[in-house]
């Protein structure tokens, strides 16, 4: 096969609807990045691993890479930059940066966007569950204490506790 | 580290399907929820000249009690397997596995059925469906068949599903009063593939084993039901005996794989343990019952 | 944390009411950051940009028959397929990975990508540049290079042996250097010492794995023949040496600037041939070339680290006073050492800093380094700390042990004394300021020792295996430029600078040759530059990572920015303020003496009054000159540099507790909480430096429980993807309690030291020995790391 496929696909991103002809083998995160500029979403392994590429698909967070654009045809997409346009998460992102809870940053999208499901379920955690649910994504710097108490103290006041 | 060129057709029906298996045989490949098949297109370890999306069929789809069976279908997100009050109540095996299966993201993308069609030897799903006897219902474009999981799994990545089958859904018995079943893994970190696993179901009355499946994974090429290991408890109560019985048996029923995570001896070294602390915990849960 | 105060009894500008230091600020780029509004070097993209992909050698050694490119160039979008032929021919001169420091040190020349020999799995072999990456590796696929595999060196231990074949043939062996140290009577004390134990450590390779990949785009301009390079990196004026000296571009045509960096660790600070081929690429375009490495390339190329065997010593006397130390270590490397920061410093580093916080007199160590067919070593954060400080502690405690001593007594007799400084190590080395004594007795009671010595006692009985450990050490930080690398040759600056102005507006533009990689390097400065200078935080803006706007510096490494470029910074700060004290005494015809700036304003110093804002010097310096006299001509821009004066590093101290539980059927270990008291002298902002310290440990812990890039006997890397080379995840890492001493350097007026890898040291050793304490009631022990549950069940005797 000499060819590059590619196909036209309608979808939500961000609220916006969009209407774009992606080439079929492309995942889903270098279509947002690439053909979209929404740089947020990062590439960290393109295997499944690290979990930088979290975006929310369809409501739940999905690893970005293991996903074909031409897959999100039909979809909503939400990426960090969706989540911070319509202040979902601004506590949580206040928090990170409160008790500096990401050095490069690098993770940060992915690791905001994984937690952002956590809180949604409102429902009380313990640092060892908040561990648990973030262990998907890898972050190098922080040593995930920071992480944990940013995640704990945004959910605990979600909570009114 | 982007995949190869490849072409792409989203499935309108399980026949569309098979048709599209029909026409391009081994080089097409099915894309489930993707979570092992993208990886290896992204790291070009796999080169198929077309994928087969079937994320859209709804008859793959769903969890449902159908009279002493649970359907599973194929599609069923390993999510919707973790939260199914159909899954906690008649099949506590698979709800006691499934939160070691991986991570919330890939958990929301990830199906059973792509778990149990790659056969992957360290995947939780197969073992504890070879441990309940399940039923998997493959179908090709010449009609349906059932194949009991006793004789599905046969080595490694490799089953009894031919090219040109889909795997549609699978059916598992429910787990009857007075069973009781233990899940125990363990792998280096949450989440990740584990190095040694064992899946038990078993019948025991007033200390005594009456009925046991064991199946053990991770260690093996494919899950294993350790046929000598269950012969030597059954009818036995767990005492040191029967426990020695069984764990010397246990190097007779598995053949472990050397690998980066260990080696074969450290590995049925493991299985031993887990084979002591899984049936001392199913005599404690049936004297609870 | 608590922030102690200042063990000067003398206030300092520092304790001000509007100083900025030993505050937590929070950080500008974490704002960027969360909002997913970075910029690392991938997020850019530059009209006409193409990207980049290598073909690599898949075997470790072999010999380059022929290279067929023809299917490659004509595959779609392909815009240059070049060899390394090709592209040696566009280099000045080959890489030479020698300092003069390291005496008798070999090395064989080498070029960004092989020529007509591989020697490691993953050496660049062609680079192709195409309109996307995808395309650019199908054509990579179809690039046909003919191979004859050659005999590969896979062994330390053997790559001496007469029979193991010669890697480099112009070097006559294998081997790249050795060295001796040797103080006091090593012999006679053993042979005097109540008890000698001897014991053999390994230490598997691992690597840095930042979540970004090095990632770079160079952009050459034909029209002006300027060539600018972004590119993810923690010292841009290095790389602009190297890209200018490699290339032969002049260096002032070359402009290397470093956006956002998603983690580097050491890692981003060597050369490295697949982005050299990048720039080559874009010089023989003339158009933009993007290079970012994928995960599977980060594994086979970015420098490694930490593959080393030590065979050590400790002689002692039963009242615990130790009398020597004896360590013999092997350290193998790759196929080249690194240019230009050479591959022999992690030995170098193992020899100087291996029980540097005690007081033995008498001290010997050898180093011997070999090469290998593996991907070059070269500096990772801590460079040889985490096997020394491993290697004296397990000796220590095993000398306890041997007495029946505690393992915090045994330290305290023989940690030296908080006053008795200046003095030298065991390994010769002049230390300054430190405090053992007070960092161990902190963290006694931050671990409240005794009580988990009794909760161990007591969980024991009931068949829970926990385990107690305690690691001091000492940690080179901030280099001198009398140290390895000026010294040594290397074009790698060992002072920094700071360029600070006054704006129109009265606002603080500060430029630093420091880099930033999200420690909080902008953010420190800032603090300091508004303290040195007596103006809101708000007002002062820090540049840094570009080097067409900042001051030559010499980036970030070695725990440097803080305790080099704070001081440049902070000087910098205090020669504006004065000059503008000149402008205002002239302006207000006042002494500039009896003026001081707060907040922002020329004011009063006796009583506060405000005299005039910083925003009207600024209108009266730019536009209004004519304001002045004709002797007070402002600049209002300083420029200062700072580099250490007479010492080679600022060495700083602290000491681990960890507390682990190990399932001694199976092997795993359960790290249930650790604990760091260290002494980075002042602390500018206590919150960064802590999340150093955290996030340093658990960098150390990856490598004492899970990380290993795993070779097989051709030296292939067995494991070299996320899934299979493990990382440490939040589920599995402990809560991590930091605290500090303050003894701030007294070779600089802020006082302050390195902080970055004081965490990452000594991780390793303290949860070995938190393990070891764990096992100890079976008589086992262990010696290996990463410490997998097979290593455990082995020195359980249970396999």
């Amino acid at each position: 096969m000499t060819g590059e496929e590619t196909t036209e696909i309608t979808l939500t991103v961000n609220g916006e609807r969009i209407a774009r002809r992606v080439r079929v083998r492309e995942h889903l995160v270098d279509f947002l990045r690439g053909e979209l500029q929404l740089t947020g979403s990062h590439l960290g392994c393109e295997h499944g691993i690290c979990g930088a590429c979290s975006v929310r698909v369809d409501g739940v967070v999905v690893r970005g890479c293991l996903m074909l654009a031409v897959q999100a045809d039909g979809a909503e997409v939400t990426t960090i930059e969706g989540l911070t346009d319509t202040g979902e998460i601004a506590d949580l992102q206040a928090a990170f940066v409160e008790r500096n809870a990401l050095q490069c940053g690098f993770c940060s999208p992915g690791m905001l966007v994984t937690a952002a499901d956590l809180l949604k379920a409102a429902k009380p955690a313990t640092r060892e569950e908040i561990r648990n649910f973030l262990s998907g994504n890898f972050c190098r710097c922080t040593g995930y204490h920071a992480i944990v108490d940013a995640v704990e103290t945004t959910l605990n006041k979600r909570l009114g506790r | 580290m982007k995949a190869p060129k490849f072409s792409y057709v989203r499935a309108e029906s399980v026949d569309h399907a098979l048709a599209l298996l029909d026409q391009h045989g081994d080089e097409a490949r099915i894309l489930a929820g993707g979570q092992s098949l993208m990886p290896t297109l992204n790291m070009r370890l796999s080169r198929p000249q077309l994928l087969i999306d079937i994320n859209r069929l709804d008859a793959l789809k769903g969890i449902a009690l159908q009279g002493d069976r649970v359907r599973i279908g194929a599609l069923a997100r390993h999510v919707e397997v973790l939260n199914s009050p159909v899954v906690a109540k008649n099949l506590p095996l698979i709800a006691e596995a499934m939160p070691h299966v991986a991570h919330v993201a890939v958990r929301n993308r990830g199906t059973f059925g792509g778990s149990v069609a790659l056969a992957d030897p360290a995947a939780e799903m197969p073992a504890c469906a070879l441990a309940l006897g399940a039923t998997f219902v493959v179908q090709s474009s010449k009609g349906r068949r059932e194949i009991a999981a006793d004789s599905y799994f046969k080595g490694l990545y490799e089953t009894a599903r031919a090219v040109n089958e889909i795997l549609v859904e699978a059916l598992i018995p429910v787990e009857k009063p007075g069973t009781v079943s233990v899940f125990l893994e363990l792998a280096r970190r949450h989440g990740d593939f584990a190095m040694a696993g064992l899946a038990c179901h078993a019948r025991i009355d007033k200390g005594v084993i009456a009925e046991a499946r064991l199946v053990y994974f991770a260690s093996e090429v494919r899950p294993t039901l350790a046929t000598r290991a269950i012969a030597a408890i059954k009818g036995k109560p767990w005492n040191d005996a029967t426990r020695d019985a069984a764990l010397a048996a246990l190097a007779d029923d598995l053949d472990p794989m050397t690998n980066l995570h260990g080696s074969a001896a450290m590995k049925l070294h493991l299985q031993r343990v887990l084979t002591r602390r899984a049936i001392d915990q199913a005599v404690a849960r049936a004297r609870a019952a | 944390m608590a922030n102690d105060i200042p063990t000067k009894a003398t206030l300092t500008p520092f304790d001000r009411p509007n100083s900025y230091v030993g505050r937590n600020l929070s950080r500008p780029g974490a704002r960027r950051a969360v909002a997913g509004r970075g910029t690392y070097t991938d997020d850019v993209v530059l009209p006409r940009m193409l990207h980049g992909a290598c073909v690599r050698s898949p075997y470790a050694h072999a010999k380059i028959v022929r290279i067929d490119t023809t299917a490659a160039r004509k595959a779609p979008g392909v815009a240059l397929v070049m060899t390394g032929a090709e592209l040696a021919k566009r280099c000045t001169a080959p890489w030479m990975g020698t300092l003069k420091v390291f005496e008798g040190m070999k090395s064989a020349p080498q070029y960004p990508m092989a020529v007509d020999r591989a020697c490691w799995q993953g050496e660049p072999v062609v680079f192709i540049a195409a309109r996307t990456r995808a395309e650019a590796e199908d054509a990579a696929e179809l690039v046909e290079v003919a191979w004859e595999e050659l005999p590969v060196v896979a062994e330390k231990k053997t790559a001496l042996d007469p029979k193991t074949p010669v890697l480099h043939a112009s070097l006559g062996d294998n081997l790249a250097f050795r060295k001796l140290i040797d103080t006091g009577d090593v012999e006679a004390a053993f042979k005097a010492a109540d008890h000698v134990i001897e014991e053999t450590f390994e230490f598997g390779r691992h690597t840095a794995v930042s979540l970004e990949p090095r990632s770079m785009i160079a952009d050459w301009n034909p029209a002006n023949e300027r060539l600018a390079v972004y590119i993810s990196n923690q010292v841009p004026h290095m790389m602009q040496y190297l890209f200018s000296r490699t290339l032969g571009v002049p260096e002032h045509n070359v402009r290397v600037v470093s956006h956002d960096v998603g983690g580097s660790f050491g890692m981003k600070i060597h050369s490295y041939g697949d982005e050299v081929a990048a720039c080559a690429a874009s010089m023989m375009l003339g158009r933009p070339v993007k290079f970012i490495a994928d995960r599977l390339e980060s594994f086979l190329t970015d420098i490694h680290a930490r593959e080393n065997t030590v065979r050590a010593k400790i002689g002692f006397n039963k009242d615990g006073t130790i009398t020597a130390f004896d360590i013999d270590d092997l350290s193998g490397i790759g196929a080249y050492s690194q240019y230009p920061r050479t591959s022999v410093f992690e030995a170098n580093q193992i020899l100087n800093i291996t029980a540097g916080p005690y007081k033995h007199p008498n001290y010997r160590a050898r180093a011997t380094v070999v090469y290998m067919n593996k991907v070059p070593t070269s500096q990772y954060r801590a460079v040889g700390h985490p096997i020394g400080i491993t290697v004296a502690e397990a000796l220590v405690d095993r000398a306890a042990e041997t007495l029946g001593m505690d393992p915090v007594e045994i330290r305290r007799r023989n940690v030296m004394e908080d006053n008795s400084y200046p003095r030298l190590t065991g390994s010769g080395i002049k230390v300054l300021d430190l405090s053992h004594q007070a960092c161990l007795e902190k963290l006694v009671r931050l671990m409240d020792y005794d009580a988990l010595r009794a909760e161990q006692a007591l969980l024991r009985n009931k068949g829970i295996w926990r385990g107690i450990g305690i690691a001091a050490f000492i940690k080179g930080t901030a280099p001198g430029p009398q140290g390895l690398y000026g010294a040594g040759g290397a074009p790698i600056a060992a002072q920094d600078a700071c360029t600070i102005k006054l704006e129109p507006s009265g606002n603080v533009i500060c430029a630093v040759g420091v880099s930033e990689q999200g420690q909080g390097v902008d953010t420190v400065m800032q603090q300091i530059a508004a303290t040195g200078l007596g103006v809101p935080f708000e007002s002062v803006r820090v540049i840094s990572g570009d080097t067409e706007t900042t001051p030559y510096g010499g980036g970030t490494y070695a725990s440097r920015a803080t305790a080099i470029g704070g001081e440049a910074t902070y000087q910098a700060a205090r020669k504006l303020r004065a000059e503008i004290l000149v402008i205002a005494g002239a302006l207000l015809q006042s002494d500039p003496k009896v003026l001081d700036i707060r907040n922002g304003v020329v004011v009063d110093a006796a009583n506060g009054t405000l005299r005039i804002p910083l925003s009207e010097i600024g209108r009266i310096g730019h536009f209004q000159l004519g304001e002045l006299p004709n002797d007070v001509q402002p600049t209002l821009s300083v420029t200062h540099r700072y580099r250490l004066l007479d010492l080679p590093y600022i060495f700083t101290n602290g000491i681990h507790g960890a507390y682990v539980e190990v399932d001694v059927d199976t092997g795993f270990i359960r790290h249930l909480k650790h604990w760091v008291v260290e002494d980075c002298g002042r602390i500018i902002n206590p919150q960064l430096a802590d999340e150093q310290v955290r996030g340093g440990a658990v960098q150390g812990l990856g490598g004492a429980l899970y990380e290993h890039c795993i070779y097989d006997e051709n030296a292939q890397l067995q494991n070299g993807t996320l899934a299979d080379y493990i990382i440490p995840m939040a589920v599995e890492m402990p809560d991590i309690v930091v605290d500090h001493v303050q003894t701030p350097t007294g070779q600089s007026e802020l006082g302050a030291k390195g902080a970055g890898e004081s965490g990452t040291g000594a991780a390793p050793g303290v949860i070995m020995g938190a393990v070891n304490d764990a096992l100890r009631p079976f008589g086992a022990r262990v010696t290996i790391q990463p410490m997998t549950p097979e290593v455990v069940l082995q020195a359980l005797g249970k396999l």
